[in-house]
């Protein structure tokens, strides 16, 4: 059985009608990298932030599992929840700079949740923090490690993040739009980092994106979201052949390739647009 | 066909506060080092760069935001490298600048119509607001828009307003800076279909700045690559795709990550 | 796709009603205290000295909140002393207002030497001790409201002045400020057009906050004798009366302390619930 498999998550904005998520399905195999696209607002950052407990207050989940190893965490209480996700899920988040708490040094950062939560002592964390410096390619770890995160540049701040989503080997990690805030240079060094890492570790990984250039260096798998709905889940290999949703072939019209510039950059047109909205209507209508 | 832009030698440098001692002045950090270049009327230019490359702020001298510590722009024959606000005032009706951060370039307490319209107003141009409506029309806005705030509209949207404000002007030349940078992929598609199709109706000339090269392709008829300050690469589109000069040039072609399981990645 | 959270509707403001409406309700006394307050505030009759409140025994009728230890009618004393309050109120609050958000905005917004100069100011100003400072300006001013009102303005605009330039300078660096150098406003015009706006919100909140303070602050000067020379009544001087009856006439301070307390509270939820009910910027 898959790490992570979601069956059926819906979710809305409290006290409204507001669908944000329409009985979502997706699985993540141990070792497995699946990629979550759609435009913004689609949902495909809720579902991560559902994962980890991190939902805005004003979104409730209203049915469906997330199993987690075979635990439903929607069903586990809060403190054994969290300490599950602690234990086994990590993230990556978009934003290097806001992700990392510009008073602090970055050792300090690392070996956080090593010391806090796992219980580790600060000897051993601290020799974790150096390994994981080496991994993702950091020379001067003594150097990086006593720094604050605005003596170091955007590229760097984002291996950190990285290895210390790495840090506690956890089983399973959600990469949220990673390599957005980057240049296309340090984008292709992170995703290879990314790969890499989560090759050797074995990690199962859900990678969210917009971008499908991305998904097809990273990914084996993917699931392409529309207004919480899911509208294509197929294998990478397969999607990129041919995709089967008007959809998301339109998604890959609109994405540019400089190798082919008129089939890239093409709006999605209005007649695919009506039709997915007319999918998202029909959930609707089946789920009242 | 005569040049809208010359750009000779430019050099900008900025005063490194960080490390200003307590008498004197600060040490300045040069970001264009010397930029030479010529944009004709009706083409479209992209710049290219990574962060630190001084697209942005090439693109900013180009509409005097900022001023360059040495060279010339000349701007139709004018020299505007150091001409004050007053001798420049009446110029900028002509030229004009889209901003990136859809959230940070509209005034979040004024009405869409207001932010579309004030320049136009302040320019004393005639009959503002039908202006204004006209430029809503043109970037495929409708005219209930013109009441909505800023947080009502989505990212694309509000580049659109973006847009509409650049244009309402009816310039010579609008800079678009990172324009699309923060759009996911169908919004990015619109705009730029968008913008094609007016730089075409309205005859306008623009400078195009991006990281991405994907972007440029389609839209660009020439190509500058920026880096650390200097030009490395200065061609036509299809030249700089086919036979990149710079190592910098094939280092950023080579990073693109194109939709296909195939594209060798190491 | 919209963002989910625009949908998200704010609260109505029953803060702003019920603020607002207790500021009303003083102001209409202040203005009217002449003709609503039941008995002349000055007048003494020791026979009619410390009377309880209506609904306690031993109430005499027409003394609806009792009488103090002079026998002068606490309710229309509360009355007249609202007059003194909301003057000082309105009169310190705005001047404070107007001259520190200026230079706040000046400050912030042109920076340079102008900067330099109006922030070197307000560090140099707010190293006075500003009790030392109030009493000092009082004692060469001469007692009086007059006074009050300089002293208040002379001290709290640093406050103004810091706030305000602070957001000024974030403003500053928005695109949309940029965009208006682009288009050709001038330096002045996009202050005043696309930095004060957004600034607004937070003077309003500050302004209703200064007025509090200064009521707080005349109660203070009043219940120390530094305040206005006459014989009117004060809420400050009225709680410093009534600390000496507080065993035998405890509505002597109570009720002026209530009235003070609510309206320096009314004052404070004025500024955040105009801000809830009339800024266009959903946060």
């Amino acid at each position: 059985m898959s790490f992570l498999v979601i069956r059926n998550l819906t979710a809305r904005l409290k006290g409204t009608d507001q669908r944000l998520l329409r009985g979502v399905s997706l699985d993540v195999a141990a070792g497995e990298v699946r990629g979550l696209v759609g435009e913004s607002g689609a949902g495909k950052s809720m579902i991560g932030k559902a994962i980890l407990g991190t939902l805005p207050k004003a979104v409730e989940i209203t049915g469906g599992e997330i199993l987690l190893d075979g635990t439903d965490l929607l069903r586990l209480p809060p403190a054994r929840r969290r300490s599950l996700i602690g234990a086994t899920a990590a993230l990556i988040p978009q934003d290097p700079l806001t992700a990392l708490n510009p008073s602090r040094r970055i050792g300090g950062q690392i070996t956080d949740r090593l010391v806090d939560i796992l219980g580790w002592t600060r000897a051993r964390a601290d020799a974790r923090a150096r390994e994981l410096l080496d991994e993702v390619q950091i020379p001067d770890a003594d150097r990086v490690l006593g720094a604050y995160p605005h003596e170091l540049s955007g590229g760097m701040r984002q291996r950190i993040l990285i290895a210390s989503a790495f840090a506690a080997e956890p089983k399973l990690i959600i990469a949220d739009e990673p390599t957005t805030a980057l240049d296309v240079t340090v984008q292709k060094q992170i995703l290879r980092l990314i790969g890499a890492m989560q090759a050797r570790h074995g990690t199962a990984l859900l990678f969210v994106t917009h971008d499908l250039g991305v998904v097809s260096k990273v990914c084996q798998s993917l699931s392409i979201l529309y207004g919480g709905l899911v509208v294509e889940d197929t294998l990478a290999r397969d999607f990129f052949a041919g995709p089967r949703h008007a959809y998301s072939r339109a998604l890959l019209a609109a994405t540019p390739k400089y190798t082919d510039p008129q089939a890239s950059l093409v709006p999605v047109p209005e007649a695919v647009l009506a039709e997915v909205q007319a999918e998202v209507a029909a959930y609707d209508g089946r789920a009242t | 066909m005569t040049d809208l832009y010359t750009v000779t030698d430019l050099h900008l440098s900025v005063p490194d506060l960080t490390r200003k001692p307590i008498l004197g002045p600060a040490p300045r950090i040069e970001i264009l080092k010397g930029i030479s270049f010529a944009l004709p009327k009706g083409k479209i230019l992209g710049i290219v760069g990574g962060s630190g490359s001084g697209k942005s702020t090439l693109g900013r001298a180009m509409v005097r935001l900022m001023e360059p510590t040495a060279g010339s722009i000349g701007f139709d024959g004018q020299d505007i490298t150091h001409a004050p606000e007053a001798t420049l005032r009446p110029l900028r009706r002509r030229f004009q600048m889209i901003f990136q951060d859809p959230m940070s370039s509209l005034n979040p307490r004024h009405r869409v119509g207001q932010i579309v319209q004030s320049p136009v107003a302040l320019h004393g141009l005639a009959d503002p607001q039908a202006r204004m409506l006209e430029a809503l029309d043109q970037v495929g806005l409708g005219r209930s828009y013109a009441n909505r705030f800023p947080h009502e509209l989505s990212g694309g949207q509000r580049q659109r307003v973006g847009i509409a404000r650049a244009i309402a002007l009816r310039p010579d030349f609008i800079l678009a800076d990172e324009i699309v940078s923060g759009l996911d992929v169908s919004s990015q598609a619109q705009v730029l279909t968008l913008l094609e199709r007016l730089v075409a109706d309205l005859g306008l000339t623009l400078a195009f700045i991006s990281h991405d090269l994907s972007v440029i392709r389609r839209l660009c008829s020439h190509v500058l690559v920026l880096h650390q300050g200097v030009i490395v690469e200065n061609a036509p589109t299809a030249q700089v795709f086919a036979r990149p000069q710079a190592d910098y040039t094939r280092d950023l072609l080579r990073a693109i990550p194109l939709p296909d399981p195939d594209q060798p990645w190491d | 796709m919209a963002d989910a959270r625009a949908m998200v509707r704010r609260r109505a403001g029953p803060r702003l009603w019920l603020s607002a409406g207790w500021i009303v309700l003083i102001a209409l006394a202040a203005l009217l205290a002449p003709w609503l307050a039941p008995k002349d505030p000055l007048a003494q009759d020791m026979f009619m000295g410390r009377l309880p409140p209506f609904w306690m025994d031993g109430a005499e009728p027409g003394f609806w909140l009792g009488t103090d230890s002079l026998g002068r009618d606490v309710l229309s004393r509360i009355l007249h002393g609202a007059r003194i309050a909301l003057i000082v109120a309105v009169v310190a609050g705005t001047l404070t207002c107007v001259i520190g958000a200026t230079l706040g905005l000046l400050a912030g917004f042109l920076r340079g030497w102008v900067d330099v100069v109006i922030s070197r100011l307000i560090d140099i100003w707010m190293a006075f001790p500003p009790v030392l400072f109030s009493i000092l300006l009082i004692a060469v001013l001469g007692p009086g409201l007059m006074s009050i009102i300089i002293a208040i303005v002379v001290i709290d605009w640093t406050r103004f002045a810091r706030v305000v330039r602070a957001e000024a300078m974030r403003q500053g660096a928005m695109d949309y400020v940029a965009s208006a150098q682009v288009a050709g406003r001038s330096r002045i015009g996009t202050m005043l057009t696309e930095i004060l706006p957004n600034v607004l919100p937070t003077i309003v909140v500050l302004l209703t906050l200064e007025m509090g303070i200064a009521v707080i602050v005349e109660a203070i000067l009043s219940f120390v004798n530094l305040s206005i020379s006459t014989d009117d009544p004060t809420w400050g001087g009225m709680i410093a009366e009534g600390r000496t009856s507080i065993h035998q006439a405890w509505w002597v301070l109570v009720f002026p302390l209530v009235t003070l307390f609510l309206t320096v509270l009314a004052f404070s939820q004025l500024g955040e619930g105009l801000k809830d009910r009339y800024d266009p910027v959903l946060r």
